[in-house]
């Protein structure tokens, strides 16, 4: 994997971002542009939950039938006019995209967003071979100038402030003629616009994501908030869509039925600005679209995933609630998380796909509070899946020394009550001793994780609540 | 006349070792519910550590000394939403391969109930009326609300037993940054979740903190105490049996 990632320096990464205090006031955020926004979408749609179950069988079904469902894919594009290219990993991938560019002489490409383009480094391969990739989506053209990546995977800039934006056009547009910094948000957006315009005008490719494939049809469903995916599909010459095996539904009304889902879950709209169907290339009589059209169909591990106990997570179509609803992502923000999936659903898929010996901590930095699989359209089990990913952290020793060997002293002594019953006690006597004055203990040894910013409570007493109960059983029995 | 009901009371490690108290009320409660309460000797944890850890192995001897403990009771109840879920929903996990421990733990979570739903919905019972003059903030933990659905009970036994009055706070339902060995393991994070929580419950006009599981508790409780904040938490059954007049969890005896 070439991808650089960080994960394995997640603890470090969260540290950092928790003193971030431009992040800290982004990631604030979230609540109301996300988690409130979803709320009140889902609350107008009485038949969320049988949505809900009936998307979760659909996607259950394709996946059992994937082979069958991608080459009806397949055999469809053909017939439109189209190229399909297979990519096993995501290096293969990123050759395809080059490739083809390469034949296409394309000096620069319009790139719509596409979390599998970031797994696949396609805007790094590019630039390698003097293309100049340019970033379409408002957010990503962003941290394009930042020279980040992205933090979200559908806010892609979440992290930035408005004052940092200003800052960075400030910066870069100074070539195309900004002289003063832009304040105000609107005014923001208009000159990214007016930029992003002639950039449009002289792609010589335009590569974008989907959202969902459809094998009947062969067309594939593209949602945005700004356009920018239609454009970049049908302005330049050639259009490369790369897009992960598993967004393949069976039809149209398939491709509706998620639909539902998707906006609400993810920004709580009702629908996004753009939902485009698209596919093959400019027919005759057509007044627009690209000459030449491909799609890259992405495996990168998805094979493996489902061979594997975390199947479920294939259902997944990115829209980001889990991440808009995870406590730990909105304090850290996305960049900790190391790859190019953040939250839950980074924290499933990341160590399936680079390894979890890079990614050990992913797994564990998680409370378990449910609430991502609440909220989850697809229903997909999140908490149970980072535990099974826990259970391998486990069998491969991958976990410090030192939390192991607490565990098993734990686990030992619980296998023993009676030992169990006169070690508690005395922890009990020890500690409600140095607790006696104030009712708790403010540093101790041991447990130092826990007193660096808490106060260990203790009980008053001095003996557990069994031994104490225990005795006042048999004083009152035997009086 | 109907028999009695059983309970086995499974008190959980945290009550057992840091708060009795809660104990002594989850006692008094079931037994003024009409309960015959047993507290067996031979439990310790839940093995909910060990689960959450990918241990699988010690969570099943666990699991299995667990269900041995509490074999023949018509009910075992938990002071805890959190190691209920254990019981109710992973012990049938961990046997999946086991046809005989399997039907155990079916058993077993067939007969488990965290103590203030079992108190609400199984029982239905009215309490002895608790005078506690209090403005009060309720938490609600996240195992016990989303793996066991406990919301509302502990708010209708609150409204009809006692005299308080509940201030609820903004996203009541949001993790306190507890997360059992996470606290530990990632203390900066759990540090900023739970300030995140303690500002919200602040921002209300309550004095007191209630909440049904003792992780979380301890976590709020112990930041609470740290930061200086004039917030005394307690176990919801601590005021429900009228046993919260002493110092709250982390507090001073004299308040």
């Amino acid at each position: 994997m070439s991808v650089q990632v960080t994960s394995h320096t997640f603890k470090q990464n969260a540290a950092e971002a928790l003193k971030d205090a431009p992040l800290q006031d982004a990631l604030g955020n979230l609540k109301v542009g996300f988690i409130k926004k979803r709320l009140n979408a889902i609350e107008l749609v009485p038949e969320w939950q049988r949505i809900r179950d009936e998307a979760r069988e659909m996607k259950n079904h394709v996946l059992e039938n994937l082979d069958h469902y991608l080459l009806r894919y397949e055999h469809s594009v053909q017939a439109n006019g189209g190229h399909v290219h297979w990519a096993e990993t995501s290096a293969n991938a990123g050759e395809i995209i080059v490739d083809i560019c390469k034949k296409a002489n394309a000096k620069t490409v319009a790139k719509g967003k596409s979390m599998v383009g970031e797994e696949a480094e396609v805007n790094r391969r590019l630039e390698e071979v003097g293309i100049a990739p340019i970033e379409t989506d408002l957010g990503e053209y962003i941290i394009q100038l930042a020279e980040e990546p992205p933090s979200h995977i559908i806010a892609p800039a979440v992290h930035k402030t408005k004052e940092q934006v200003s800052e960075l056009f400030h910066k870069h547009h100074q070539q195309y003629g900004l002289t003063e910094k832009i304040t105000n948000r609107v005014d923001l957006v208009t000159e990214a616009r007016t930029v992003l315009r002639e950039k449009f005008r002289n792609a010589d490719v335009g590569i974008t994501g989907a959202n969902f494939l459809v094998a009947e049809t062969g067309q594939h469903v593209l949602v945005t908030n700004e356009g920018n995916g239609d454009l970049s599909s049908n302005l330049p010459r050639v259009h490369i869509v790369i897009v992960g095996i598993e967004k393949v539904v069976p039809t149209l009304e398939d491709a509706s039925l998620l639909l539902r889902l998707l906006a609400r879950s993810a920004t709580g709209q009702h629908f996004s600005n753009y939902t485009s169907l698209m596919g093959g290339p400019k027919r005759d009589g057509d007044k627009d679209g690209p000459e030449e059209f491909h799609v890259v169909l992405v495996d990168n591990k998805r094979t493996e995933l489902f061979d594997s106990e975390l199947r479920e997570m294939l259902r997944c179509f990115r829209c980001g609630a889990c991440i808009n609803h995870c406590p730990v992502y909105g304090a850290v923000g996305g960049h900790a998380y190391g790859w190019v999936y953040p939250g839950p659903m980074g924290s499933v898929i990341t160590p399936a796909m680079v390894g979890l010996e890079k990614t050990r901590d992913l797994p564990h930095a998680c409370t378990l509070n449910g609430r991502c699989a609440e909220v989850c359209p697809m229903s997909i089990p999140l908490p149970s899946l980072l535990r099974k990913h826990r259970r391998t952290t486990f069998e491969k020793q991958l976990q410090s020394m030192r939390s192991r060997t607490a565990l098993a002293l734990w686990s030992q002594v619980a296998r023993r009550p009676k030992l169990y019953r006169n070690l508690s006690d005395l922890a009990v006597r020890t500690l409600s001793w140095l607790g006696r004055r104030q009712g708790h203990v403010r540093r101790l040894p041991l447990v130092s994780a826990w007193t660096k910013s808490r106060n260990l409570p203790t009980s008053g007493n001095n003996r557990t609540f069994i031994s104490e109960y225990t005795a006042q059983k048999n004083r009152s029995e035997s009086s | 006349m109907d028999k009695r009901p059983t309970v086995g009371l499974f008190v959980t490690c945290l009550v057992d070792t840091q708060r009795p108290n809660i104990g002594f009320a989850a006692v008094q409660l079931l037994e003024q519910a009409g309960c015959e309460v047993v507290v067996p000797t031979q439990q310790t944890c839940c093995g909910q550590p060990a689960w959450n850890s990918g241990d699988d192995a010690s969570s099943r001897v666990l699991a299995q000394q667990t269900i041995t403990a509490f074999e023949g009771f018509d009910y075992v109840v938990l002071p805890s939403g959190s190691c209920a879920g254990t019981l109710v929903k992973h012990y049938p996990e961990m046997f999946a391969d086991d046809p005989t421990w399997l039907a155990k733990a079916g058993d077993l979570a067939g007969r488990t109930h965290e103590l203030l739903s079992f108190l609400c919905d199984v029982l239905q019972v009215e309490l002895s009326p608790v005078v506690f003059n209090e403005t009060a903030t309720y938490h609600d933990s996240c195992s016990g609300l989303r793996e066991l659905g406990i919301k509302e009970q502990p708010r209708h036994l609150l409204a009809n037993t006692t005299t308080l009055t509940l201030d609820e706070m903004e996203d009541t339902d949001t993790c306190c940054g507890f997360g059992g060995t996470f606290c530990v393991k990632y203390p900066d994070i759990s540090e900023r979740m739970v300030d995140d929580k303690l500002s919200l419950a602040s921002q209300t006009g309550a004095r007191v903190l209630l909440g049904g599981d003792l992780g979380c508790l301890m976590n709020l409780a112990g930041r609470a105490s740290r930061l200086g904040l004039p917030l005394r938490v307690f176990h919801t059954a601590e005021v429900l049996a009228g046993m919260a007049d002493g110092a709250g969890i982390a507090g001073k005896e004299s308040k």
